[in-house]
């Protein structure tokens, strides 16, 4: 056997011994470094004549290239054992709960859930979303609608009153979403499409009643809306709010100073322990109040009743998310228990869309 | 509204049964609120027939009886005195509930002895007090009969809902015109007896007003009737009072109430023989006194209409009569009053006097002034049968206001209104049934609305009367046109930015709540409110008096009561109104929250992963810049100024503004002395952002974003650390960084802030480190150190301050 065979052997059985890195550095070294074994015999290529060159040079090149993978493959698994040493010692307890993410924590008041359900819905019916202020004068919460000073309905209302003014006059807290209708009829000529949800304020008090609630009011004003396009518009928003393929629903002709005709709209509904089910079932719900414009209410705001007509409606807002989500108490919605908002609250981004539901 | 089945079908042939009726009230527009049927309430109790009752065995006051019901034989033990064989008794078996007690009856032993169910008393029925012994039936009564039946309380009541335009469905009669309008029967003529007086009234009427007030009391008609013979009413007249909650008084007392609710015709009965001289209608004078039927004095004013004689004040007109002049079972002439008074001044009237009655409700509604006189007619006929007697000819003055409003109307109209064709011969039909006269004129109608129906004035009420008719049910629901084929965008940039800041506030771990916008006056009063002018007048609590100022009263009061319930960590806000005057204008919009403890974005209360850490002023300002940006707001070009209002920490707050002037938002620590103030015991900070004053959004010209500006070469990052005096600001020392070179400088941020005595009292030290980013091609060494020396001159030169070695 020559040298180099027999340095060949020694050299891969001393790198498969190699038992970490370093060891194995030190075979390296000693093969390959400046005074190791292959480069001591590669320096003696010089002294060998042409043949004897001719055959060894090739040969001692092929064994460095050997030696030279042997130790790097080495290295390789050795890296991979150490690794999988280290892997062996590092434990977590995956088990340790982590904090809520901020978007875990935050809710939208239902409130503001159902007016954003609501705003799509009657968005996509083209309707836009008017406003108006709470403080509001005679003329627009009453006179203007066609309630006088001395309508029944006036005293029904439980009006809270500012104090007299120099001229007599005393501002009201808006009773009912109504004047936002006014203000927008009287913002410019018809026709108008609007719904105007806001607070609402009556003086008023127990179970069922808070001194302040939110009110929706829409109104559509042209030369053609009937009460076939009424019926239309509510059946349509109460199967899209509540989500239900269809809804049993009636209309009662009723009373309204501001509208004629006015109904009140029931809808179906199955009561079972606490739940209310929509839209099914022998009992009847009572939930908005609506009507043609009344003609007195048009020429209050310059429009002519014989060439424009159309409807408005007013429901309840929080009434509505009661019966949606099936919250008990309305009296809640205003105490901002933490315990409450955080049960009937809605996450960041349960965001309403008609394309995507309304809810989740 | 109140009455009985029996009641309506004095007015109304009909062959409907009860449920008919009742929907069809409903669907009609006289909304059926309740229906009393005892019969089925009552349904369980029936006659029985005590087969023995024998001594119990083991208690002197019990009786074992056995009891035939007529379909088993059952034995009950009894303690009732009056307990004996061959009795005929009402019978409840177990498993009923007892009205009077509640109690659901069980099958039990009493003192040894087996008893089911219940031989009852009329207390244990709810019928009366009378506890003294069980209820005996007659001899008579078939056993197994129910025993509503046997009293006569198998008539159901019917309580309907009026709204404020129907007063003639005030009266049993308005309902069952309605009804026969509806198509559930045919409407029974009036039979009333005209009166037919032989004698002049010996009291006569005066209407005594000026002019101006002549319509407080514009017709009065009376009569006088001698020789009557006052008592309890009959029986029936009293079950059906009694039915819809009515006390039977005597029979002249009686027929006035029955009258008033079968017609809708409030009337009043004098004792004629406590009256002096004529009865006068007049405004009242100031110093008279009037000791009403309720037991009430009053004092009489001169906006007041009163009935008075010629010594003294009889009744308030339309509203309530006097106990002087009342009719007690002594009385032997009377004289009846029938008259119109205005509404407005009844219902005025009636609300400062603070009474309510069953002549207000109706005569403030407006009664139909064309039955003046045949309520006359009624009420004597009533009277001479009941009581006996003799009416003298009818005393009149004055005349009840009668409009005839005519109406041109045409079948196209309701059309118009409701989207349905109704024939001409239907719409005839349905307006002649509810008493409209109707004239067909060509293709119109000329109508006239009946006197009892003030609430008919135009077209759109015909169009009413038809539809609830028709029924709204047949009336098919018709697509809103739409405009546009796919949705428009429909809210406003208000609106959006409402939207799009309490859904980045939630996202920030905040949970909206919806607080009043009325507070406590010294609340409103602490953030800067609190006017006269923004007082409520009539609060419904001192505590919900003021129209608030700010959002943070009511946020910081929710907190405290959600602190003493145990959660100390909170995070809260709202978006919502604020009021600064009583104009449109002075109402704001505004988004507003508050932290509480330690709860921070993502981190409240103690964990494993972090340190529970007070929440400070800058978790409030990261709140309002998030809120800011989410609503479109230019938050890089702030600017952000020392201190904010009074109710924040005067060191530890903040506003952030657009130019020098416009504040957009506050926010900062809450002033301690604030939080003693109001009961929050937990630190906390704040912040309110002023929606209102955010520029418009940009017009954009395309929706293109500019190209993206990604430079190849690396960007290099150099470090520095600046120590200056205390007050110097961070912000001068990043404007100062960023001015060195706008062209390389890319971003400054600030990574260490170190105040010790290491570096001395009253000094700083703020590290920024400063990224260089260059633009067409690497940085040499030169150029890098001349950048560096630029910062650091321009940051020394703006603070005063020196390079940390």
């Amino acid at each position: 056997m020559s040298d180099h065979e027999q340095l060949a052997r020694d050299l891969h059985e001393e790198i498969k011994a190699a038992g970490d890195e370093a060891t194995l550095e030190a075979v390296r070294v000693s093969a390959l470094g400046k005074k190791g074994r292959i480069s001591q015999l590669m320096k003696s290529l010089g002294s060998m004549d042409p043949e004897q060159r001719k055959i060894m040079g090739p040969a001692l090149n092929g064994l460095k290239n050997d030696i030279q993978a042997a130790i790097s493959e080495r290295q390789k698994a050795l890296y991979a054992a150490a690794l999988d040493a280290r892997l062996q010692t590092e434990k977590l307890d995956v088990t340790l709960p982590l904090p809520p993410s901020a978007q875990q924590m935050g809710r939208i008041h239902p409130v503001s859930q159902v007016m954003d359900e609501i705003a799509a819905i009657f968005g996509d019916m083209g309707l836009s979303i008017a406003e108006g202020p709470d403080i509001e004068d005679d003329f627009h919460n009453f006179t203007a609608l066609n309630i006088p000073a001395e309508h029944p309905a006036r005293q029904m209302h439980d009006t809270f009153y500012f104090n007299e003014r120099e001229d007599g006059s005393r501002l009201v807290l808006r009773t009912h979403t109504s004047p936002v209708q006014i203000r927008t009829m009287m913002s410019g000529p018809p026709p108008h499409r609007i719904v105007a949800p806001g607070r609402t304020y009556r003086c008023d008090s127990d179970q069922t009643h808070t001194p302040m609630f939110h009110q929706i009011e829409g109104l559509v004003i042209d030369k053609e809306t009937h009460i076939g396009h009424l019926k239309w518009v509510l059946e349509e928003f109460c199967k899209a709010f509540f989500e239900v393929d269809s809804v049993k629903m009636r209309f009662r002709p009723s009373h309204f100073p501001f509208t004629e005709p006015s109904f009140e709209m029931d809808i179906g509904c199955a009561r079972l322990g606490n739940e209310i089910r929509i839209g099914e079932g022998e009992d009847w719900l009572e939930i908005l109040g609506c009507g043609m414009v009344h003609p007195s209410v048009l020429r209050n705001v310059d429009i002519d009743p014989d060439v424009y007509q159309g409807f408005a409606f007013g429901m309840g807002i929080d009434r509505l998310a009661m019966l949606k989500y099936g919250i008990p108490d309305l009296r809640a919605f205003f105490e901002a228990d933490l315990r409450w908002l955080r049960h009937y609250g809605f996450v960041p981004l349960d965001i309403p869309t008609l394309h995507g539901g309304l809810s989740r | 509204m109140k009455f009985t089945l029996s009641w309506l079908k004095n007015h109304l042939e009909t062959d409907a049964n009860l449920d008919q009726i009742v929907d069809k009230l409903t669907m009609i527009g006289l909304e059926v609120e309740e229906v009393v049927d005892a019969a089925k309430k009552l349904s369980a109790f029936k006659v029985a027939h005590v087969v023995s009752a024998e001594q119990h065995p083991d208690a002197d006051r019990l009786r074992v009886c056995i009891v035939d019901t007529g379909q088993e034989k059952i034995q009950v033990v009894c303690g009732a005195p009056n307990a004996r064989t061959g009795m005929k008794g009402v019978f409840a078996p177990s498993g009923t509930v007892v009205p009077g007690t509640g109690l659901l009856l069980k099958p039990t032993k009493i003192r040894g002895v087996e008893s089911n169910g219940m031989l009852v008393s009329e207390r244990e029925m709810g019928m009366s007090d009378e506890h003294d012994g069980i209820i005996e039936v007659p001899q008579d009564a078939v056993i197994g009969t129910p025993f509503a039946q046997v009293v006569g309380l198998d008539d159901p009541m019917i309580e309907i809902a009026i709204t404020p335009n129907r007063p003639d469905c005030l009266g049993v009669r308005g309902i069952a015109r309605d009804l026969a309008a509806g198509g559930l029967g045919t409407l029974k003529s009036d039979t009333t007896a005209t009166l037919d007086g032989k004698f002049d009234s010996p009291i006569g009427i005066d209407l005594k007003f000026d002019a101006d007030k002549a319509e407080a009391c514009s017709g009065f008609a009376g009569c006088y009737v001698r020789g009557v013979k006052n008592g309890p009413s009959p029986e029936w007249m009293q079950r059906q009072l009694k039915a819809i909650g009515l006390r039977p008084i005597n029979a002249l007392v009686d027929i006035t109430n029955y009258v008033a609710y079968d017609r809708c015709r409030p009337l009043h009965v004098y004792d004629a023989d406590k009256l002096s001289g004529n009865i006068h209608a007049r405004m009242g004078k100031t110093g008279e006194t009037l000791a009403a039927l309720d037991g009430k004095e009053y004092k009489v004013d001169e906006e007041i209409c009163v009935i008075a004689d010629d010594a003294a004040v009889l009744g308030f007109g339309g509203i309530m009569g006097g106990e002087a002049s009342g009719c007690t079972e002594d009385t032997v002439n009377v004289f009846i009053e029938s008259a119109f008074f205005d509404p407005i001044r009844t219902a005025a009237t009636g609300r400062r006097l603070g009474i309510e009655s069953d002549a207000r409700y109706r005569f403030e509604r407006g009664i139909d002034p064309a039955y003046m006189e045949p309520g006359i007619d009624l009420a004597v006929d009533l009277v001479t049968r009941l009581c006996g007697g003799e009416p003298s000819k009818m005393a009149l003055a004055g005349k009840a206001p009668l409009i005839n409003t005519e109406i041109s109307f045409k079948a196209d109209e309701i059309k118009r209104l409701a989207g349905i064709d109704v024939s001409g011969e239907d719409i005839n039909k349905i307006l002649t049934d509810l008493g409209f006269d109707v004239v067909e004129d060509g293709s119109a109608f000329n109508v006239t609305a009946p006197t009892w129906r003030p609430d008919v004035n135009g077209r759109a009420d015909l169009v009413e009367e038809i539809v609830r008719i028709v029924g709204v049910d047949n009336i098919p629901a018709v697509a809103l046109p739409k405009h546009n084929g796919i949705t428009q965008p429909m809210l406003t940039v208000g609106q959006k930015r409402v939207f799009s800041a309490k859904r980045s506030l939630a996202a920030r771990g905040m949970v909206e709540c919806v607080t009043w916008s009325f507070i406590p006056c010294e609340q409103a009063a602490m953030f800067g409110g609190g006017s006269d002018e923004l007082e409520l007048a009539n609060p419904i609590s001192t505590e919900m008096s003021s129209m608030r100022p700010s959002l943070l009263p009511g946020l910081i009061s929710a907190a405290a009561r959600n602190v003493d319930r145990g959660f100390s960590d909170l995070a809260l806000f709202e978006v919502g109104q604020t009021y600064h005057g009583t104009q449109a204008h002075d109402q704001y919009m505004m988004a507003s929250g508050i932290r509480v403890g330690t709860a921070k974005p993502g981190s409240q209360g103690r964990h494993w992963r972090y340190a529970a850490t007070p929440v400070d002023t800058y978790d409030a300002k990261a709140d309002a810049l998030e809120a800011l940006s989410a609503v479109g707001a230019p938050v890089a070009n702030l600017q952000i100024f020392d201190g904010a209002a009074d109710w924040y920490h005067p060191g530890r707050s903040g506003t952030l503004r657009l130019g020098p002037k416009t504040i957009l938002a506050e926010f900062g620590e809450l002033h301690p002395r604030l939080l003693d103030d109001m009961g929050l015991d937990r630190g906390a900070v704040a912040f309110e952002i002023y929606m209102d004053r955010l520029p418009g959004p940009k017009k954009r010209k395309s929706t293109s974003k500019p190209p993206l500006q990604a430079s190849d070469l690396q960007p290099v990052r150099r470090d520095f650390a600046f120590v200056v005096a205390s007050d110097v600001k961070a912000a001068d020392i990043v404007r100062a960084a960023i001015g060195a070179n706008k062209a390389l400088v890319d971003t400054v941020s600030v990574f260490d802030v170190f105040e010790g005595s290491a570096i001395g009292e009253g000094r700083k030290s703020i590290a920024i480190e400063v990224t260089l980013q260059p633009r067409d091609k690497t940085l040499n060494d030169a150029e890098i150190e001349a950048v560096c020396s630029a910062v650091v001159d321009k940051v020394i030169t703006a603070t005063g301050g020196e390079l940390r070695g």
